[in-house]
């Protein structure tokens, strides 16, 4: 791993709101390629540690290099350049509610001077198509379309200008299983076959096990351990063994274990 | 060879000599450039091979471009084939093509509308008036019988929520009440003041301003700023609990949403309407006082003197008697909004909206109703 490209970098971040201190000293890496998943108990900072690396956080110290480039020190035309290779998909899509789902789509592609409209329209079904929306999904607007469906569309705006590195928040949180490890197998797939990398806040163990290359545990305000699904299930922390060990991370291990040995037939 | 930045310009050699004509792309084929090579590549066929041993980075957008290039090429009895390519290109390539939507139209619907479109639109339009008229009657009997009830059974009224809405609704209203109806006042006494100074009338200012106030516009332009007011903070507060479930919560808890939100709310509108119009009456007949004071130097006894011998109660009577109707329209309006939002904020910023609209309107029409009916029964 350590051979890989580097392509987020933190380190040293501290973030506080008052006296209140979320995360202190923290460092992480993710290599390019990689599908990272962000994992800890409520209120111990995963979604503010994906602000502070979109950029939507101003950290209290510390550094956060993504691609090379400095995020807060960055002036504002190379920022915006940064800001064109990632792309976010926030907990319900987020999308803008007083447009369809194609026309939030189309809103980063706006920024290209020189892209056709019914270029801008076919890339934008493209994307509909990728993240497996049906195609009348296009005309709808935000309102009219289920939890899962929003975030697809959420995921499709992200995918929008083909960024490198795709930040996603409690992709499937609210989905139903099937919902859920559809999801799995989109995020899994768009990775592998774009070379994405993929910074993945999750809850759901299944999650973890169906898609993560790697996973980093926030606990005692910074990143405890990271290392592989294996890796973490020999790892002698309070918190990340009853995490790990627990009845549902046990459940979840055998059912991602019958899903391989299937696949194996 | 030309020099490209290989992260974000693209080079496009084409050499048209060669059967089949040969493009030599070089650097970053992606969203950013693909209209640059579609440019160079347009017109050309029928027969293509295109070179991306060069290209540092093809994306989707790339790929659906190349992808559209073959579909046109073949299209006219043409190929195009690709060489050079990365595993990387070809597993992009692939998943573009996997995922290329068909070529459904889905669009045009504003096209061919028809006269017979239009009617039933206002047929539609018509119906769904009447509807919301009958919704607001529903309303209204929903809150009468929620009154009832809690007259039958006292220990269901929440005397604690009414309180809090008759501060809301009344006491904050005040000062905003209170000086709108002032500065009324001073226009009225300052505009009847330039008129009738003209017949040597001024006096008759004192009944100008006490007839208008007292009859019409105290109590119209309360209602009217209590509409805005109060009637948006009803749907605001019943329209975020309907949309975070509150009101369902309520239901399964065996609470009835007409006792607990419609019944305080609607019955401290009654309670204070009332009391802030004798507010804006009072304080209108004060700035219309102190103008006909400066202007015309009528002095305030003299005002009063004339208003006691005025017999203005009536128009008082008539000005009051108005208010628990405003109330009940505004009440019913607001609390009707609130719980026809649905289960996102653009239908609450919406409703919201409307039901200021629509009491502002509806308590308008209203006292137009009233002019006419009083005017015919002579008082």
């Amino acid at each position: 791993m350590a051979d890989r490209e580097t392509v987020i970098e933190v380190r040293g971040l501290r973030n506080q709101f008052g006296d209140h201190v979320v995360h202190d000293g923290l460092d992480l890496d993710v290599y390019r390629g990689e599908i990272i998943g962000i994992v800890g108990g409520s209120g111990t900072g995963k979604s503010v540690l994906l602000r502070t690396i979109a950029g939507l956080q101003t950290p209290a110290a510390g550094q956060v290099r993504v691609l090379g480039t400095d995020a807060f020190t960055a002036d504002p035309d190379a920022r915006a350049a940064l800001e064109a290779r990632w792309g976010v998909m926030f907990q319900d899509g987020a999308l803008f509610s007083s447009l369809t789902v194609r026309e939030n789509v189309e809103v980063p592609m706006r920024a290209i001077g020189d892209l056709a409209p019914e270029t801008a329209r076919a890339l934008a079904d493209l994307k509909i198509s990728m993240v497996g929306l049906p195609p009348n999904a296009g005309d709808k607007y935000p309102s009219e379309l289920s939890g899962g469906m929003r975030k697809r569309a959420g995921l499709a705006r992200a995918l929008a200008l083909d960024p490198e590195i795709v930040f996603l928040d409690e992709p499937t949180a609210g989905l139903d299983p099937i919902g859920a490890a559809d999801f799995d197998a989109l995020i899994r797939g768009l990775s592998r076959s774009l070379g994405l990398t993929v910074f993945l806040v999750t809850h759901d163990l299944d999650t973890l096990h169906a898609v993560c290359d790697r996973v980093a545990v926030l606990a005692e305000r910074k990143v405890l351990v990271t290392g592989t699904m294996q890796d973490m299930l020999s790892v002698d922390h309070p918190w990340v063994r009853s995490y790990f060990h627990g009845p549902r991370a046990r459940a979840a291990l055998d059912g991602a274990a019958a899903g391989t040995a299937k696949e194996e037939d | 060879m030309v020099a490209v930045n290989p992260d974000t310009d693209i080079g496009v050699e084409i050499d048209g000599e060669a059967r089949p004509i040969r493009v030599t792309l070089s650097g970053a084929y992606t969203i950013h450039t693909l209209t640059e090579v579609g440019r160079r590549l347009d017109g050309l066929g029928p027969d293509i091979v295109i070179d991306l041993g060069r290209v540092t980075r093809l994306d989707t957008a790339g790929a659906w471009s190349l992808l559209s290039l073959r579909s046109r090429l073949e299209g006219g009895g043409g190929t195009l084939s690709l060489e050079g390519t990365t595993p990387e290109m070809d597993a992009v390539i692939e998943t573009v093509a996997g995922a290329l939507p068909g070529a459904t139209e889905t669009h045009d619907e504003d096209e061919g509308r028809t006269l017979a479109d239009r009617l039933d639109d206002l047929g539609r339009a018509v119906v769904g008036g009447g509807q919301a008229l009958m919704g607001y009657a529903g309303y209204l009997g929903l809150f009468l019988a929620g009154l009832v009830r809690v007259i039958l059974h006292p220990r269901e009224f929440r005397l604690t929520a009414l309180v809090h809405h008759c501060g809301e609704v009344g006491l904050k209203a005040v000062p905003i009440v209170a000086l709108m109806s002032f500065l009324i006042g001073i226009v009225l006494a300052f505009q009847g003041a330039s008129q009738l100074r003209q017949f040597g009338a001024e006096v008759f200012v004192v009944d100008l301003i006490a007839v208008s106030i007292l009859r019409e516009l105290g109590i119209l332009l309360t209602a009217i700023i209590v509409a805005g007011r109060t009637a948006s903070a009803f749907t605001a507060a019943i329209g975020s609990m309907k949309m975070r479930e509150e009101i369902d919560a309520m239901r399964t808890l065996g609470l009835d949403p007409t006792t607990v939100l419609f019944v305080p709310r609607i019955l401290a509108l009654l309670l204070m309407l009332p009391i802030l119009g004798v507010i804006a009456n009072f304080s209108g007949l004060v700035g219309g006082g102190l103008m006909s004071w400066i202007e015309l130097g009528i002095s305030p006894q003299m005002f009063q003197t004339r208003l006691l011998e005025g017999e203005h109660a009536n128009h008082l009577m008539v000005g009051l008697v108005k208010a628990p109707f405003f109330a009940l329209i505004i009440g019913v309006v607001g609390c009707r909004a609130g719980m026809q939002v649905r289960s996102n904020a653009e239908s609450l910023g919406r409703q919201t909206s409307n039901s200021v609209v629509a009491a502002i309107f509806a308590v308008i029409v209203a006292d137009a109703l009233f002019s006419i009916f009083f005017s015919e029964i002579g008082v």
